[in-house]
């Protein structure tokens, strides 16, 4: 690339060329950041992915809703005392992932499952109150979840992810 | 393709790979080993500075296309959009914009070059041709892409030029509704542009592929026009044609970086700042500045069809240059009489161009047909003319006599020619056309805080024209591009973002469907948009005595308007673009009471100095005392009319101050760069003399 020059020891001159290749260097360096981050979500995606509340009050006992939040469905039961009571028979060792279900809902709120309808295995939505445990059940390749969420037969490695929430009244929750 | 091919790699991978398609010794040959005429100058870098201005396009082009929505509903939001939200989303926009362009001022030097030194004559017309080839393409590219934004200036200029085709007689009108896809210019029409304009440029590419492989096989040409002839005419191209090109680059970017990063707005139309509306007509519709000699052209015929084949004619008659200029000697360094001529010819494409942006009346229309017939007679008269009676000036007998022959006198030269050059684009690009506040007094310039290169908006102007905005403006105008979140953004008012969200939630906003399948009221949230008064135009029209209030989100940049001869000029180097603020300030500060004797004021209006026409719908807006401050500014319709217009400022560009801070950092990275490419350009030339 460069003309020969002595190889003893560096001239004048090859620090001009080195000065010059390390500018352009951080030059095109700097050029590409802007080019990549771009493609990050921009900032009205960032805004419309704030958190949202949701009010508790119009699901009864035994119902569960769905919403969106960052494009992906949450659902939220409300579940009756024979479901949390058979979340919590269940040994945890034995589980494919083992996870307490009070460590999956939020102290003195048991009865409320927030969950992400994703299922872990290859993406679909599972179906609510379906499967051997009354918890969920993925129709595409036969994923079982129990009243917690959690994995029990079937292909998918892990429980249904938790996502970030809090209550905000006992009525109301903020998600995200 | 002809320069010497004895590169062989050594490492056993690469030869694997040599051997079955031999690109490196294809790119060896064609870019290392090339021998290049010693004698080059530097108008023979903008080949280079084209090919990199290409790949800029198209890379910045692409991005764009990831965030562009090419529906006529969507576009000038998306762009919009684009330039608020998207990372960095004003710098790619600004690159794409001004980086047309500068890719149109790099191709008329390249051209001119091509003009006087006589590169298209033997062994190099079809080098030449296929040049006028990726001319043609590049205008067809270019306006495409302007029409892409969807705003006045872009759907009326697709309007004009392709209204063009119904001369065709006989098929003109069905070619015209095959382009437009319908009665008019509209959906269907935005989005085949949009999918020609992302073709096109590769169609470019590729005819630029064909392009060097023509000159590569006669060889560059050079400032003597004579062929080299031992091996101390040339030098490899590379290092040495290589780091010239990297200098050329470098000072070209800086030209570049002048525009994207301070003067952005300067070479477009404020026109386009307004969406698209089929129902209004803009008073002065001119295409972007690298057209208006052919639009000139166009507009001197009289007729119709005539027209339109001049203007093409203009085009393809560079094509026929090989055979109209049939002189021996290439270059016009050595040819007296073609070089005066060239320079009128020079002429008279600047005045072609600047006669192109005034309104075709008076003596516009005389000198425009005089510049036409000049304009051809220099290429089908003149030309051939001097080929048979000029007496040419001996040739150097070769290219190492011409380089030893060399005074040194040239640099001063040169660096006037540029300084025309730049002179003249600009002359073309900043003449803002008859828009110029036609018909009303010149707003008087103001003192702006945001103004110049380290221009910052202050922030206590910002939070008290939101107030004036909220108060006063919203009844009637909306600032739909505005949302809730910006309020808490870096470089804006300056609130929190819980200050934000307090300020949002004063507002209802209408959303749904909810479950029931109705819509509703909520209060407002940071990701929500200023609501608009009025659910559409027309209900604003029957509010307001049939006028529209127009949304001022882009109001300060859509009111723009040119400041006429030198002072353009001027601005471009003191970087004054306020004129809309300017505008907007004197007009809410513009009312009289009583309009002068004889000036007939229609019912319903009020008169106003700075308004174009003097009639204005809107009533006077501000009085003193009108909206209470709580930082002690006065409360005098001079500080509301200058805090208003300060939060319009911003709300047309929430991200002036980051361009400008980028901008300081690029200019003094670019001019390290610049010299030390120099001096290492220098070094690396020091064996060749």
């Amino acid at each position: 690339m460069t003309t020969a020059s002595s190889a003893d020891h560096p001239t004048r001159r090859d620090f001009l060329y080195v000065a010059t290749g390390a500018v352009a260097a951080v030059g095109a360096a700097a050029t590409v950041w802007p080019l990549v981050s771009q493609m990050n979500p921009d900032a009205s995606t960032v805004a419309a992915g704030a958190p949202i509340e949701v009010d508790l009050t119009p699901i009864a006992e035994g119902q569960d809703i769905k919403v969106f939040w960052r494009g992906k469905p949450i659902y939220i039961s409300h579940r009756t005392k024979k479901q949390i009571e058979e979340a919590r028979k269940v040994p945890v060792s034995s589980l494919p992932d083992p996870q307490s279900d009070e460590s999956r809902v939020k102290p003195g709120h048991d009865q409320w499952l927030v969950v992400v309808g994703i299922c872990t295995h290859l993406g679909c939505i599972p179906i609510a109150h379906e499967g051997a445990y009354d918890g969920f059940f993925c129709p595409c390749h036969g994923s079982v979840y129990d009243t917690s969420g959690r994995i029990r037969q079937g292909p998918a490695p892990t429980n249904l992810p938790v996502p970030p929430y809090t209550f905000v009244s006992d009525t109301k929750i903020q998600i995200g | 393709m002809s320069g010497p091919s004895d590169f062989q790699p050594t490492n056993p991978a690469l030869k694997w790979i040599e051997r079955r398609l031999p690109i490196m010794g294809l790119m060896h040959s064609s870019f290392v080993a090339y021998p290049t005429p010693r004698n080059l100058n530097y108008w023979w870098t903008f080949g280079a500075i084209l090919s990199m201005m290409l790949a800029v396009q198209i890379l910045t082009g692409v991005i764009l296309a990831m965030h562009y929505t090419p529906h006529a509903d969507m576009a000038f939001k998306s762009v919009e959009l684009i330039v608020r939200d998207v990372n960095y989303g004003w710098l790619l926009r600004n690159i794409h914009a001004c980086g047309a362009s500068m890719f149109f001022f790099a191709v008329y030097i390249h051209m001119f070059r091509g003009l006087y030194y006589g590169s298209y004559k033997e062994p190099r017309e079809v080098l030449w041709i296929l040049g006028v080839i990726i001319y043609l393409l590049m205008m067809a590219t270019g306006f495409m892409g302007y029409v892409l934004p969807w705003g006045q200036m872009s759907f009326w200029g697709a309007t004009v030029i392709t209204n063009l085709f119904s001369a065709v007689p006989y098929f003109g009108e069905s070619i015209v509704t095959l382009l437009w896809g319908g009665y008019a210019v509209g959906n269907p029409t935005l989005n085949r542009f949009f999918s020609l304009h992302y073709l096109l440029p590769f169609v470019i590419a590729g005819v630029v592929v064909l392009h060097i492989w023509a000159l590569h096989v006669a060889g560059q040409n050079n400032p003597a026009g004579v062929e080299p002839k031992t091996e101390k005419d040339t030098v490899a191209f590379t290092p040495y044609a290589t780091i010239k090109d990297l200098f050329g680059v470098s000072c070209f970017l800086l030209f570049f970086a002048w525009f994207i990063f301070y003067m952005p707005n300067y070479l477009g139309d404020p026109e386009n700042y307004i969406p698209a509306n089929p129902a209004v007509t803009p008073a002065h519709i001119v295409p972007e500045w690298y057209y208006l000699p052919f639009y000139a052209i166009l507009r001197s015929i009289p007729n119709k069809l005539a027209g339109v084949v001049a203007m093409f004619g203009a085009i393809i008659v560079l094509a026929f240059l090989p055979w109209l200029d049939s002189a021996k000697t290439r270059s016009s360094k050595y040819r007296p009489l073609a070089k005066q001529f060239f320079w009128m010819f020079v002429a008279v494409c600047i005045g072609l161009g600047y006669l192109g942006a005034q309104p075709p009346e008076g003596i516009y229309v005389i000198v425009g047909r005089i510049l036409t017939v000049l304009y051809f007679a220099y290429f089908l008269i003149l030309l051939p003319l001097l080929s048979r009676i000029e007496k040419p000036r001996p040739v150097p007998n070769s290219i190492a006599d011409d380089v030893l022959a060399k005074t040194g006198g040239k640099s001063a030269m040169v660096s006037t020619v540029i300084a025309l050059m730049v002179a003249g684009g600009l002359l073309l690009g900043g003449a803002d056309s008859a828009r110029a506040a036609e018909g009303s007094t010149k707003p008087p310039a103001q003192k702006w805080s945001f103004s110049g290169p380290f221009g910052k908006f202050d922030r206590g102007a910002l939070q008290r024209g939101l107030k004036v905005y909220k108060e006063v403006c919203a009844s009637c105008h909306g600032l739909s591009f505005v949302a809730f979140r910006n309020l808490a953004e870096a470089g804006g008012p300056g609130y929190s973002v819980a200050q934000a969200a307090a300020f949002a939630s004063e507002y209802k906003v209408k959303d749904g469907p909810n479950d029931q399948g109705e819509m509703f009221e909520r209060p407002g949230r940071p990701a929500d948009y200023f609501p608009s008064p009025f659910p559409n135009e027309q209900a604003a029209r029957a509010a307001n005595g049939g006028a529209f209030p127009p949304d001022l989100s882009l109001i300060t940049k859509a009111r723009s308007y040119g400041r006429g001869f030198p002072m353009f000029l001027i601005d471009f180097f003191t970087q004054y673009q306020e004129q809309g603020p300017d505008y907007v300030m004197a007009l809410l500060q513009g009312y009289e009471d009583k309009p002068p004797a004889g000036f007939n004021l229609p019912d319903g209006s009020y008169y106003n100095n700075y308004f174009p026409g003097h009639a204005i719908k809107m009533p006077k807006p501000l009085s003193d005392g009108q909206v209470t401050y709580d930082d002690g500014a006065p409360t005098t319709v001079a500080q509301y009319a200058k805090d208003v217009t300060t939060f319009l400022m911003w709300a047309a560009e929430p991200h002036m101050e980051a361009r400008k801070q980028l901008g300081f950092q690029v200019f003094v990275f670019l001019i390290l760069l610049t010299v030390l490419l120099y001096f290492t350009k220098r070094k690396v030339w020091a064996n060749a003399h």
